[in-house]
């Protein structure tokens, strides 16, 4: 039993830490897609918050005017995203493309305006960064046996951040299909006309959906620059915001779904930073990749309908005309 | 009409040995810019060093993107600038076009082999480097475990993993390495967060000390090796200052040396082939102030005699990439 503690415990502490980031933008694009605008720049939003997050935490000593400037960096982007595929009715998945390469291109070209490093951003330090938070006698409880190492290390000792990203799975439940905004949040993405009939605002409901993606997607950012790393470097999100679409995909557009397809996403993550430990508990050696490899896989099992069957918002992706 | 042919020759001779004498080098930096703390800075200073030296000039350019590759090889060779020095393997394409259109402007690249007649190509010996941190990273141990984190699942990042195993080995038969792999795209260079959480996870494992070959990846990697109060080792450039007194040391690849080494050289330059190993300083660890106090004499003199050894040939590093193998794991 101890055993199997000693060797979960740092997997399952990792799995929370990279299921973070994938929490936030998936709950962004939950948003976003749930009021019928798709959007695959969740990637490039992130990648821009990582950026302004770090740039402006380093230049300021203040990591909490870096997360927000990360989230309206990310709010600006998405407003980009809003202004080509609300106003404009234009693509919605290549305003989305479009996103994710300015922002690849815009952070490294910015950062080394700013700092002259190669397209990073210098080490934060101190308050720049965000430090762990420790529960009140995590200390204490430590010794003891298998509850004390999970309450101290597992739930206690992660970044601010981490906390915010599981509390905005509630909220966004509970805003969703508990208020007044969230209902018509939901009709909107399944069908605008009906919404529209009744004298409220499409093109609002839209734009306020594209703002929270924007805000959501800042934080993910912002976790990445100054909570898990001390710095930005070029093209840190990594894929992250495409698993992210994937979970959202396998969790059927659902938050408390999305929670569970994020902790699992991020849980084979770390797994496969650990195949000593993988080999351990099955006696058998998969390769890392294929671990690497698991989230997409069962997102297309889950698209194919091998697994229920996953249907987005009916009118997503479509821009609404009012007139025809 | 043959004196008017006779009278155009001969100047355009002239102008050519005018211009063989006046002509500066050039030196042309990759995208990551002449100020990345690593590969370009390390190319700029030995450029200066040169500089400084022998009071001569020479012109650079920083790319400012992929398209400007070719641009700026071109415009310097119509310049008259000899020899131009680039650095980094991206050029590697581009200057096995352009070479063979300036056939009297000699080329030299880092870190690629351009086989053309005037084209000299640099490469390291990065498994010897990796040998001599292995050894320190062995001694610096204390649980016996070392860890090993390269970027993307290559042939040259195996060449380093293969080098830092054997020099572990050497110091320590038992010793466990543990060694991970960030990815197998390109994002793997550049993926702090996950070069984190392979520190973390080696941790877990019992390492104390991690050599980090991935790039962009690595800085995760010190990053979290420093927060966590173990020692890691860096790569290509110097990099014992990013976090002083927690970087045990850094393999260093002489960039510098190569560019001043080409300068000097100048037009009598030799193309072809050019290794830069242990033996002729083309590679070796970093020591200076941030990590003295992590050093002890005894690391210091047995490195010391294993550089000696691999220098004479009386030791041999088995590199990785003459038969994709590496005798021990």
């Amino acid at each position: 039993m101890m055993d199997l503690v000693t060797i979960l415990l740092p997997i399952l502490d990792s799995t929370m830490r990279l299921a973070t980031p994938l929490l936030f933008a998936c709950l962004a694009g939950l948003f976003s897609e749930r009021a019928g605008v798709f959007d695959i720049g969740l990637e490039g939003k992130m990648l821009a918050a990582a950026f302004f997050s770090a740039a402006i935490a380093y230049t300021s000593g203040n990591v909490w005017l870096g997360m927000l400037a990360g989230i309206a960096a990310s709010i600006a982007l998405s407003l980009i995203h809003g202004l080509a595929s609300i106003t404009f009715r234009g693509n919605q998945l290549i305003s989305g493309v479009a996103i994710n390469f300015l922002a690849a291109g815009m952070t490294v070209l910015v950062a080394q305006d700013w700092f002259k490093q190669g397209g990073r951003t210098p080490s934060l330090q101190g308050d720049a960064r965000f430090g762990p938070i420790e529960f009140p006698g995590a200390a204490a409880l430590a010794d003891v046996p298998v509850v004390g190492p999970i309450y101290s290390e597992l739930i206690s000792g992660h970044s601010f951040l981490v906390y915010i990203a599981l509390l905005a799975v509630p909220a966004t439940w509970w805003i969703l299909y508990r208020t007044r905004y969230g209902l018509r949040l939901r009709a909107v993405g399944e069908n605008p006309a009906a919404v529209d009939t009744a004298g409220v605002s499409v093109i609002g409901l839209r734009y306020s959906a594209v703002l929270i993606c924007g805000l959501l997607c800042g934080l993910a950012g912002a976790y990445l620059a100054t909570g898990l790393q001390a710095g930005f470097v070029k093209d840190m999100s990594a894929g992250r915001g495409f698993i992210a679409l994937a979970a959202l995909i396998f969790a059927k557009w659902r938050p408390w779904h999305a929670l569970g397809a994020c902790l699992l996403f991020g849980f084979l993550q770390a797994l496969s930073l650990r195949p000593d430990a993988v080999k351990i508990l099955t006696r058998v050696d998969i390769p890392v990749q294929l671990l690497d490899a698991l989230p997409y896989i069962l997102t297309v099992v889950i698209l194919a309908g091998f697994v229920g069957k996953a249907i987005g918002p009916r009118a997503g992706g479509e821009a609404y005309v009012k007139e025809r | 009409m043959s004196l008017m042919h006779k009278f155009m020759g001969a100047a355009a001779a002239m102008a050519l040995t005018a211009g063989a004498a006046m002509a500066e080098p050039a030196l042309i930096f990759d995208l990551g810019g002449k100020f990345d703390k690593s590969f370009n800075e390390a190319a700029f200073g030995g450029a200066t060093r040169w500089a400084e030296e022998t009071g001569g000039s020479f012109r650079e350019i920083e790319l400012q993107s992929e398209a400007q590759r070719e641009q700026a090889l071109r415009r310097f060779a119509e310049a008259g600038a000899n020899p131009i020095i680039m650095t980094g393997f991206a050029f590697g394409n581009v200057l096995t076009e352009v070479a063979p259109d300036y056939p009297d402007t000699k080329f030299a690249i880092i870190d690629m082999v351009v086989d053309a007649p005037n084209v000299r190509s640099v490469v390291f010996n990065e498994h010897e480097g990796s040998y001599l941190v292995g050894m320190m990273a062995a001694m610096a141990s204390e649980t016996d475990t070392v860890g090993f984190i390269g970027g993307m699942d290559i042939p040259l990042i195996r060449k380093f993993a293969c080098g830092y195993v054997q020099g572990v080995k050497s110091v320590d038969a038992d010793a466990t390495v543990i060694q991970n792999m960030t990815g197998t795209t390109p994002a793997a260079w550049n993926d702090p967060v996950k070069g984190s959480e392979l520190t973390k996870a080696q941790i877990a494992q019992g390492a104390d000390v991690v050599y980090a070959a991935a790039g962009g990846t690595g800085v995760g990697v010190l990053q979290t090796a420093a927060d966590e109060g173990i020692l890691s080792v860096g790569v290509d450039s110097n990099q014992n200052h990013l976090h002083s007194g927690k970087v045990l040391t850094s393999m260093m690849k002489r960039v510098d040396n190569a560019v001043y080494d080409a300068m000097t050289a100048g037009m009598d330059l030799e193309m072809g082939f050019n290794i830069m190993g242990v033996a002729n300083g083309g590679i070796d660890y970093a020591m200076d102030e941030h990590n003295a106090d992590l050093v002890s004499d005894e690391m210091k003199a047995a490195v010391d005699a294993a550089k000696l050894k691999i220098a004479s040939g009386e030791l041999e590093v088995h590199d990785y990439m003459t038969d994709n193998t590496c005798p021990v794991e």
